[in-house]
Order: C-alpha cells, then sequence, then structure tokens
C-alpha cells in the first residue's frame, strides 16, 4: 500500500501538468458563484478519474487508501493548478470523514463514492439563530412518523448551502432528555420540497453564507447518521473534523489552501506605493505580520504533530484556531496602518479589498465556534480547569429557559 | 521543545534534569547571586561530561551528537537550564566552540579541547564595537566589547572587529596585554555580562578564526545559533512557570472556588497556553532550519527571537498577576523566571531589533 513516496510525486506532477489547467493560464476565473460550483464538480471528476481523489480515503469507499502524507505530496504538487478548493470545506474535511465516522456501511457507499466523484457536495446544518455557540440547544425538530422523520425550523450560517446536495443536520429528537441527550443528526437532501434556502448577504458584499427554513421537510428513518439520540456524539466529531480542518490539519483536504483564499496583500508593495517603506516603524510591521503568519503554520504543525502523535489530547486543536483568529486580527490592523488612508480609499484604478477585509475582521473569530468558546475548551479540556456552570446541565430540554425573542 | 523525541534524546533529557535539580536548583541559583562567575566551575565541567559541549562538534574532533542533529539536541540542554534558571555560559562556550569547528579548528585545537572539556570557559563578542588595524602581519585591536556574556570569567574571547576590509574573528586568550573587563550589573542573578576594553591588544595571524578573509557569514551562523540556544531557554522557562502557575490556579481558593474555576482567568490561561506551544513551535522550526543550514535558517531564527522575546515576558507578566501578592515577593520564585526571560529577550538582538531583520530580508 505505501507507495514510495518520491515515485508518487513524479506521477502526480506528471499527471497534473496533463490534466488540469494552471492557474494563469486563465483557471480560477469565475464568473457567478454558481458557476464556480459547477466548475469545482467538474475538476473534482476530473481528479477522480486519474485516480487523484480522495487520496488518504479507503479504497472500498472511492478513496485511494494512501496516507496523509501522500496526500500532502500531492498538495504540494498541485500548487499553481486550478484544484477544486471549494469542495474541502466542508464537504470532504468535515462532512465526508463525519459519514466516515458513524455512517451505515449502506450510508458509506451512498455517499463517500459520489462526494469523491464530485457529484455530491455536502454541507453542515448545525447553527441555528437562537445562537451559535451553544450547538446542544437547537430546537430544530425532527419527529417520527412512521418509516420517516419530519424536520421544522431553521438553520443558519451554512456556507454554500444553495449549491449543495445533502446537509449534515442536527435536531431535537426528544425534549424531555437533557440537552446533549435529545438530539439526533439526519442526513437530509437539501433540494426538497419543504426546504428553503435564503443566502445571506455579507458586510463585503459576498454571500456565500445561507439560512435554511424546514416546513415538514420528510427524512427517511434511514437517514439518521448515528444512533438516535445520539446526534452530540456525531456533532462534536464534525466539530473536531472543523477545528482541524480550519488549523490546517486535516487528511483529507486536497490541494494547497484548505479554502479558496483571496491572495494576501503584500505588505512591503503596500508600503512601497504608499512612500512608507523606509519607515523603521512601518517595517517592523510588516515583520510582525510576516512573523505571525510564520508561527500560525509552526503551530499548526506542531500540533497536528502533537495530535496524531498522542502527545497532545483532540481539543489542542483549538489552539491554532485560536491563534489563527487573533493574528489575523492583528494582521488586518496592520495591513491598515501600512497602507493608510489608501485601505479605505483606494486611488482610482488600484485593487481596494482592505477596507472590506477589515469589515470583515471578526469573521475569523466567529465562524468555526467564537474564540471565546476556543478558550473554554482550551481551558476545559487541554488544561483541564473547571468546567462553566451551565444552567441546563441534566434537566429536561423542555424545561430549559429560552430567549424571550430569538435571535 | 520537539513534541517527538528520540529515546536517547529522551533520556539525556531526563539525566540533564536529575542533574539541575540536584546540582543547581533554585536555592542553589539564589546563593549563586553573591558569586562574582554566578557559577561553579566544578559543575560547569560536570555537564560538559554529559555533553553540553559536544553537540556541535563532529566525532573526529571528539564530539558527537544522540540523534545526528546536535542543535536540536544541545538545544534540549538550553531547555532544561530554562526550567530552572540555570548558570553556566552555555550560549557564549558553544558559539565559540561551532566557531572554531566551522573555520576547519586550524591552531585552536587546544582551545577547543579545553572548552569541550570543561575547562575553560568561552565569551563571544559581535557588536561593532571593536576595530582591527593592520599591524606586522597580524591586527591590533581596539575599541570596547559591550554587554559580553561571562566576558569577564572567560578564559578565551571570540571578537569580532571591522578592518577596512569587512569583518574579522579573533580569538584571545583573556590574559592577553590590553583587555580590560568591567562587569556590568544584571537584571539576572546569575548571568554575567561585562564590557571588555580594547586597547592595543596584538592579535597576531594564529589568533584569527577562519582565516584573513570576512567573517560576515560566520557571525551570521553564530548569532543564528545563539538565537536559537537563548529561545529554546526562555521556552523553557515559560514551560516551567506556566505549569506551577496552573498548578496555582487548582490549588488557590477565594469564594470557596479555585481560581481555576473563574471563566477570566481560564481564557487568560487559554491564551497563554497557546503563547507558550507557540513559542515550542517557532523554537523547534528555528533549530531545525539552522541546524539544517536552510536558506530560511537567519529569518526563521529571527522569527523565533521577536515572537518569543515578546511573548514570553508577557507570559511571565501575566503568570505574575495571576500569582497575586506574592508574585513580586523576593521569597516567590517567578521573579527568578521574570529576570531571565527579560535578559534573554533584551540580549543577542531585541525582538524590534530582529522583525528589522525579518524586514531587511522580506523588503531585499
Amino acid at each position: 500500500m505505501s507507495e514510495d513516496l518520491e515515485s508518487y510525486r513524479l506521477a502526480a506532477r506528471e499527471w497534473l501538468a496533463a490534466n488540469l489547467p494552471t492557474v494563469d493560464g486563465g483557471g480560477a476565473r469565475l464568473g457567478s458563484d454558481d458557476e464556480a460550483w459547477q466548475r469545482a464538480r467538474e475538476l473534482q471528476r476530473i481528479l477522480h478519474d486519474g485516480g487523484y481523489a480522495g487520496i488518504a480515503y479507503p479504497k472500498e469507499y472511492g478513496g485511494r487508501g494512501l496516507t496523509p502524507a501522500h496526500q500532502r505530496v500531492f498538495n504540494e504538487e498541485s500548487a499553481g493548478y486550478e484544484m477544486p478548493l471549494l469542495l474541502n470545506v466542508p464537504t470532504f474535511s468535515i462532512c465526508a470523514p463525519a459519514i466516515l465516522d458513524f455512517g451505515t456501511e449502506e450510508q458509506k457507499r451512498e455517499h463517500l463514492p459520489a462526494v469523491l466523484r464530485g457529484d455530491e457536495v455536502l454541507v453542515q446544518f448545525l447553527s441555528e439563530p437562537r445562537g451559535g455557540s451553544d450547538l446542544a440547544g437547537a430546537i430544530t425538530r425532527a419527529t417520527r412518523d412512521g418509516d420517516m422523520w419530519v424536520l421544522n425550523g431553521s438553520k443558519i450560517w451554512s456556507s454554500g448551502a444553495y449549491a449543495a446536495d445533502y446537509g449534515i443536520c442536527l435536531a431535537r429528537t426528544d425534549w424531555e432528555a437533557p440537552k446533549h441527550s435529545g438530539l439526533t443528526m439526519f442526513i437530509v437532501k437539501v433540494h426538497q420540497p419543504g426546504v428553503e434556502v435564503r443566502r445571506i448577504k455579507q458586510v463585503n458584499g459576498d454571500s456565500e453564507f445561507c439560512q435554511e427554513f424546514f416546513d415538514d421537510v420528510q427524512i427517511p428513518a434511514s437517514d439518521v447518521l448515528g444512533e438516535v439520540n445520539g446526534g452530540w456524539a456525531v456533532a462534536s466529531r464534525l466539530l473536531f473534523h472543523e477545528r482541524t480542518a480550519v488549523g490546517g490539519g486535516s487528511p483529507y483536504v486536497s490541494g494547497g489552501h484548505a479554502v479558496a483564499r483571496v491572495p494576501e496583500p503584500d505588505l512591503v508593495e503596500l508600503a512601497r506605493r504608499g512612500g512608507r517603506l523606509d519607515d523603521p516603524g512601518v517595517r517592523e510591521l510588516i515583520a510582525e505580520s510576516h512573523i505571525l503568519r510564520t508561527v500560525a503554520g509552526q503551530l499548526v504543525d506542531r500540533v497536528s504533530a502533537g495530535i496524531r502523535g498522542g502527545a497532545m489530547p483532540d481539543p489542542a486543536a483549538s489552539l491554532p484556531r485560536l491563534f489563527s483568529a487573533t493574528s489575523n486580527e492583528r494582521r488586518i490592523d496592520i495591513a491598515l496602518a501600512v497602507a493608510g488612508p489608501a485601505a479605505v480609499i483606494p486611488p482610482a484604478g488600484a485593487p481596494g479589498d482592505l477596507g472590506a477585509r477589515y469589515l470583515m475582521r471578526q469573521g475569523g473569530s466567529l465562524g468555526g465556534g467564537s474564540s471565546e468558546m476556543a478558550r473554554n475548551i482550551i481551558s476545559e479540556r487541554v488544561l483541564g480547569m473547571p468546567r462553566e456552570f451551565a444552567a441546563d446541565k441534566g434537566v429536561p430540554f423542555s424545561q430549559v429557559r429560552q430567549s424571550q425573542t430569538p435571535g | 521543545m520537539q513534541l517527538e523525541l528520540t529515546k536517547d534524546q529522551e533520556m539525556f533529557r531526563r539525566t540533564v534534569r536529575q542533574f539541575l535539580e540536584r546540582e543547581s536548583p533554585l536555592t542553589k541559583v539564589r546563593e549563586l547571586a553573591d558569586e562574582p562567575a554566578g557559577f561553579d566551575r566544578a559543575w560547569w565541567r560536570q555537564g560538559a561530561e554529559m555533553g553540553w559541549t559536544a553537540m556541535l562538534v563532529p566525532e573526529e574532533l571528539g564530539g558527537g551528537t544522540l540523534s545526528g542533529q546536535g542543535l536540536l539536541d544541545l538545544a534540549l540542554v538550553a531547555e532544561e537550564m530554562g526550567r530552572l534558571v540555570s548558570p553556566g555560559a552555555l550560549v557564549p562556550v558553544n558559539v565559540v566552540i561551532a566557531s572554531i569547528v566551522d573555520a576547519g579548528v586550524g591552531g585552536h585545537g587546544k582551545a577547543l579541547e579545553a572548552l569541550m572539556a570543561g575547562e575553560a570557559i568561552a565569551a563571544w563578542y559581535d557588536g561593532s564595537g571593536v576595530t582591527a588595524s593592520p599591524a606586522g602581519g597580524g591586527y591590533t585591536l581596539d575599541g570596547t566589547a559591550e554587554l559580553v556574556e561571562a566576558g569577564a570569567d572567560a578564559d578565551h574571547l571570540l571578537v569580532t572587529a571591522r578592518t577596512g576590509d569587512g569583518l574579522r574573528q579573533f580569538l584571545l586568550p583573556a590574559t592577553a596585554p590590553g583587555l580590560t573587563p568591567t562587569r556590568r550589573d544584571s537584571l539576572d542573578l546569575v548571568r554575567r555580562h561585562a564590557d571588555i576594553g580594547l586597547d592595543e591588544v596584538r592579535a597576531d595571524v594564529d589568533t584569527l578564526v577562519g582565516g584573513d578573509r570576512d567573517a560576515a557569514a560566520a557571525v551570521d551562523r553564530q548569532r543564528q545559533i545563539a538565537t536559537v540556544l537563548q529561545t529554546a531557554e526562555t521556552a523553557g522557562a515559560i514551560d516551567r512557570v506556566f505549569e506551577f502557575t496552573t498548578q496555582w490556579a487548582f490549588d488557590r481558593y477565594s469564594f470557596g472556588r479555585p481560581l481555576a474555576s473563574y471563566q477570566a482567568l481560564k481564557h487568560r490561561f487559554a491564551d497563554m497556553k497557546m503563547w507558550l506551544e507557540a513559542s515550542h513551535a517557532t523554537v523547534t522550526a528555528a533549530a531545525r532550519a539552522v541546524q539544517e543550514r536552510s536558506p530560511h535558517a537567519a529569518e526563521l531564527a529571527s522569527v523565533a527571537k521577536a515572537y518569543v522575546g515578546d511573548r514570553a515576558a508577557a507570559l511571565v507578566q501575566d503568570c505574575v498577576q495571576m500569582h497575586g501578592g506574592i508574585g513580586v515577593t523576593w521569597e516567590h520564585d517567578i521573579h527568578l523566571y521574570l529576570r531571565r526571560v527579560t535578559v534573554n529577550q533584551l540580549t543577542y538582538g531585541t525582538p524590534s531589533d530582529h522583525r528589522r531583520r525579518v524586514a531587511d530580508l522580506l523588503a531585499a
């Protein structure tokens, strides 16, 4: 099974050159969001047919059954090529791994090969309008009706849901059990009667995030992921995969980055343009930004190795997650300081996304669990400090007090 | 620092830790504060026997490593020394050893031998305060070498000097006529620094290290080694401070509950844990890059120093805060650590100096 990494690298290099367009050669320049998703599916199909889809996924579910090291080698080689990065988060690195962890044999055979062929895109239906951090307090409801479950409620902050085929959806199935014990995870078809997907426009103009409304949605009982009322175990695993992916340690990410990134602002160039490159203070800021980015990567390497080798517990994945959020905040501030007024009032003809980045600065500290939740996780589950008091602990969920006006 | 140690490294680390705990515990460090040199020569010789001076020397010259990566092995010693705020001159002695070895030893075999045996101590100066003027086939050195670690206690002094034609390095005996060390006070209890005046010091060609050629590249490498060892020591120091401060948070009760149960404090501990792990991560990356003589070695060493220098001091101050009033008493040990990480922060280049070096590399 363990193919020699160097020969694997050479083969991948050759295959990529022959089969994928380079980014410079016109790839990755996309029109609408829908076209971008369509293109990602096509690219994934090309990878699949070439034998480079799901490199670290088991063979029996359409993967290649190789090691994370093979995936890393492929990712290194794929730099500069047009890759289906949109499919990395959450499809490849969060949702599909959870199906691998908890799915029945039928579910794995139905979804995983389709995912790896680019035929199926997955999304997480976890957060609700009532609040994102207290995930286990979900009030979206699924009621058993014969061989079916009937889903009602609403989910939010699901990115790319409009382009997805299935959502991994956490719903309350027992209101008399304490909150963590009354949840069930479902694999829900997105495009079906009773599901309405509404896109949310953000301050930077993007509208990748969605809100979903469920109105008597019919779900076959065979689409429960994990155990009935055992949904929290699945959710915890999704969160672990999410922290790992966002922290940069997922073995299932294909291509150089987990997510399609807007290129980083070139601070040296910004300073030069503003005539500030000789200012020692500005130079220190440029270096500080570079240092934070470098250390962020080094921390990812350390914690990934620590978790893999057992020297660190799984929740340590929150360390790089918190580092990346807080250091990005600082780095965006630095970019503004280096650019000066041009950051918010770009000269005619100059690219000007710094201001919009600044408006979205907190995004990294909010998505995938807030930085405050990350600090709770680190202190409680890495350092072993006492858990926060929870008024809903051990109480039937039906008796738990809820917000007066749902957010 | 490194997460995954080899069996040999693990055993070595344990041996070093046991030795330091037995021979130079913090009570001993406090006693040594009154000694002029701040450390005991016999203690240093024992360390040398353990391998503290062998890791950067190839086997054919009597040295050797545990893992084949000498600097990573040596960083383990530095880290353990940080955990106990140990005395000694680990950085300058090893920098001088590395410079002699890199230069091909030449006529410095005796000095190398004495340094490796722990019989002699070396100091190192890389600043711009000393000039070398050609004279009678050799050079005459003049100026002041400021802030030299172990400068008044060393038997050998490696001086970097400016000439009209680049830098040269000379290894001088401390007894050379014209050398006048003046001790400086230090915030650290046992780490000593001195200014060394050089007044028409005669330096024959056989004192040159690396020959009569520009030594800029050699000096860069020495700085990288110093930075790695110093940041490793700091990482070890904050590791220990974080350890006993976390324990304190579990043991100390107020309003009937442990400090560790207050969210305002838990979140600060979470941040500190993140800084601590990030410090270890960047020190390990720098040590590996310098060990491998990677093209990024200079950059990654400066990244580590800029990050660890600032974060470590901030972390220890936060830990002082967690201790409350006891944290600013002479009796509590935390000030020994705060002294060490602060001196480490500001010597061998301040974080600000290192940020400027990084900027120079980025803007080049």
